[in-house]
């Protein structure tokens, strides 16, 4: 299945049931199929309620035994507190310019690549796709002493370049991989057309591929940017300095031995989450799409 | 592809090196290099700060294989893998059959279930180290009202794997489910209406049908949820973190604390560990190689 051409999803596609000897639960459907789906939602969702709940009370309120599922004491003072915490800002700070720089990069670096090994054949490009695979197939986190030790002794510990170059390298597999599905989805002829008019092959594909293939890059951008905002081990290794820790190695420091702000921890996570999954929301449709070209094929 | 119209031309090795050049050079620097330095490291002597002493030849591996929690490790890493990829799976197949029917909220639905996905492993996994507690937990207050009483989930060693496998589980569910939900989409719908006419129950149907065509979306997924779920480090590392030792850890957190946790910090046994994690992983990446049968149209 190409990508472009099937980046939404079929409602229905399985229709196994029908049939007059279901006339019974096709009356029923109409409502049993809503609730188990707010169910299934619930069951979801329940983590991410707690962790509002507890955002909203004082921290004591969190570790007072016996524990009540809501607030005895609601607080929407540490929403503002977190945001105005210095700690917290320069966390959000180096979240936003690893993940920022770490998408640009691999959205720079994977469209040509991706485009080139989708439309051309030459020695090596076998090679070339079986490393993208086999990169897509490591982890960081099996890496991370190899990891470590090259940027110490580059001397970059501490530093964003670090972070940004890792998060980008290790990212780089799945979009070269999404947006040569989408690439290779396009028939030749609209390239050649473009090359009769005149475009020269960088022109072609800025002025013609990249809107074309616009989904699968959106698709790409934000799994990397996602990506990279929830990376851990990496920046936990490498991000020694308090002030540049990403949010995910940060907001942990809130309950630690010396402190327990449990009420900052919480907030702080969902001021972490909420932005995720609008960006998560956004692509929802394009998610199938972007798995079937991905994976599945 | 109809032979004689490829959508693919000839080109030199020079051109494409000035496309790929930028790829390669990323690949090449901060994931074959490290990987590089992995096996170096495995094979040097490091001091306690991080400095590299001398050679140790094959010494590290020696000291990995010898272990006295190497066992324990080795058996908490295939329960983890095999618990939570089997009904990972199980669950996300009922998921995705009712994700792809029809009804009013469906969108809502597919959206609570991609926060799992979309949010951090390490702040659900702190939401759970919450949710879990022994004295503050919501679960444990659940519990004491229904008279189950208070369990310490992550405090006990009958306890603490399998709460953690529910949080992988429940992690990896949303990925799953898509990747299936992709699967049955690609299924034709003359196929369900061909197995109407013959009169075919809704089980045989599924299970004579559904099950067949979603193979290539069950070997992709199985695969790749190993991979991740073997790989996974923050549920493990976080809700683990209150108990001393490995007796509860897996061969990455095991890996991870060697270097930058233990009483030793030896970063050489470390990079061994790597070592052995990352050949596992090839070895995953091969079968999976073999299971698609990856070949040159489907790149």
């Amino acid at each position: 299945m190409s990508a472009a051409t099937d980046t939404s999803t079929h409602p229905g596609a399985v229709r196994a049931e029908g049939g007059t000897r279901h006339t019974g639960w096709r009356r029923h459907r109409t409502w049993v199929l809503p609730l188990a789906g707010l169910a299934l939602a619930l069951v979801f969702l329940a983590p991410y309620i707690v962790m509002v709940l507890n955002s909203l009370r004082p921290s004591g309120d969190v570790v007072r035994t016996p524990p009540t599922f809501l607030p005895r004491e609601w607080q929407l003072s540490t929403y503002a507190q977190v945001l105005g915490d210095e700690r917290f800002l320069n966390w959000l700070k180096t979240s936003l310019i690893v993940a920022a720089a770490s998408t640009v990069i691999v959205i720079l670096v994977s469209i040509p690549a991706a485009y080139y090994t989708a439309r051309f054949r030459f020695p090596g490009r076998m090679a070339f796709l079986l490393l993208v695979l086999v990169t897509q197939m490591f982890s960081p986190t099996a890496l991370v002493v190899g990891i470590y030790r090259e940027w110490f002794n580059l001397n970059m510990v501490n530093t964003y370049g670090a972070l940004i170059l890792t998060n980008a390298a290790f990212n780089l597999a799945f979009s070269v991989w999404i947006l040569h599905g989408f690439f290779a989805s396009i028939p030749k002829e609209v390239e050649e057309a473009a090359n009769l008019d005149g475009c020269s092959r960088f022109g072609t594909l800025r002025r013609v591929m990249l809107p074309l293939t616009l989904p699968g890059i959106v698709t790409a951008v934000i799994f990397t940017f996602i990506a990279a905002w929830n990376e851990y081990v990496v920046a936990l290794t490498l991000m020694i300095d308090e002030d540049k820790k990403p949010l995910t190695v940060g907001i942990t420091s809130y309950v630690t031995g010396y402190e327990q702000h449990w009420d900052q921890l919480f907030a702080a996570s969902i001021i972490a989450i909420v932005p995720v999954v609008i960006l998560f929301a956004f692509i929802e449709k394009h998610l199938v799409g972007g798995l079937t070209a991905g994976s599945v094929k | 592809m109809p032979r004689g119209r490829r959508r693919t031309d000839r080109a030199s090795l020079g051109s494409a090196l000035l496309w790929l050049g930028p790829a390669l050079l990323l690949i090449g620097g901060v994931v074959i290099y490290p990987a590089i330095e992995l096996v170096r490291a495995s094979l040097s002597e490091f001091s306690i700060t991080g400095l590299r002493l001398g050679d140790a030849g094959v010494e590290n591996y020696r000291a990995v294989l010898s272990h006295p929690m190497l066992g324990t490790v080795l058996l908490n890493t295939i329960v983890w893998v095999v618990a939570v990829v089997a009904l990972t799976i199980l669950l996300s197949l009922g998921v995705a059959q009712f994700l792809t029917k029809d009804f009013w909220g469906r969108t809502v639905v597919r959206w609570a279930i991609i926060v799992p996905w979309a949010a951090s492993l390490v702040i659900t996994a702190k939401t759970y180290v919450m949710i879990y507690d022994y004295y503050y937990g919501t679960l444990n207050l659940v519990l004491s009202k229904l008279g189950l009483g208070p369990v310490d989930f992550l405090g006990s060693d009958a306890w603490i794997m399998p709460s953690m496998i529910l949080v992988g589980i429940f992690v990896s569910i949303p990925f799953t489910a898509y990747v299936f939900v992709a699967g049955l989409n690609a299924i034709p719908t003359e196929v369900y209406e061909a197995a109407r006419v013959d009169g075919a129950s809704p089980f045989q149907t599924w299970w004579r049908i559904t099950l067949p065509l979603l193979r290539p979306a069950l070997l992709v997924a199985a695969v790749l949820n190993i991979i991740n779920v073997f790989n996974s480090f923050p549920i493990i590392y976080v809700l683990n973190d209150r108990n001393p030792g490995f007796a509860h850890d897996t061969t990455i957190t095991f890996m991870y604390k060697l270097a930058f946790k233990s009483a030793e910090k030896d970063v050489g046994m470390s990079a061994a560990a790597g070592v052995f994690n990352v050949l596992l992983i090839l070895v995953v990446v091969m079968v999976y190689l073999r299971f698609t049968r990856w070949r040159e149209e489907t790149a």
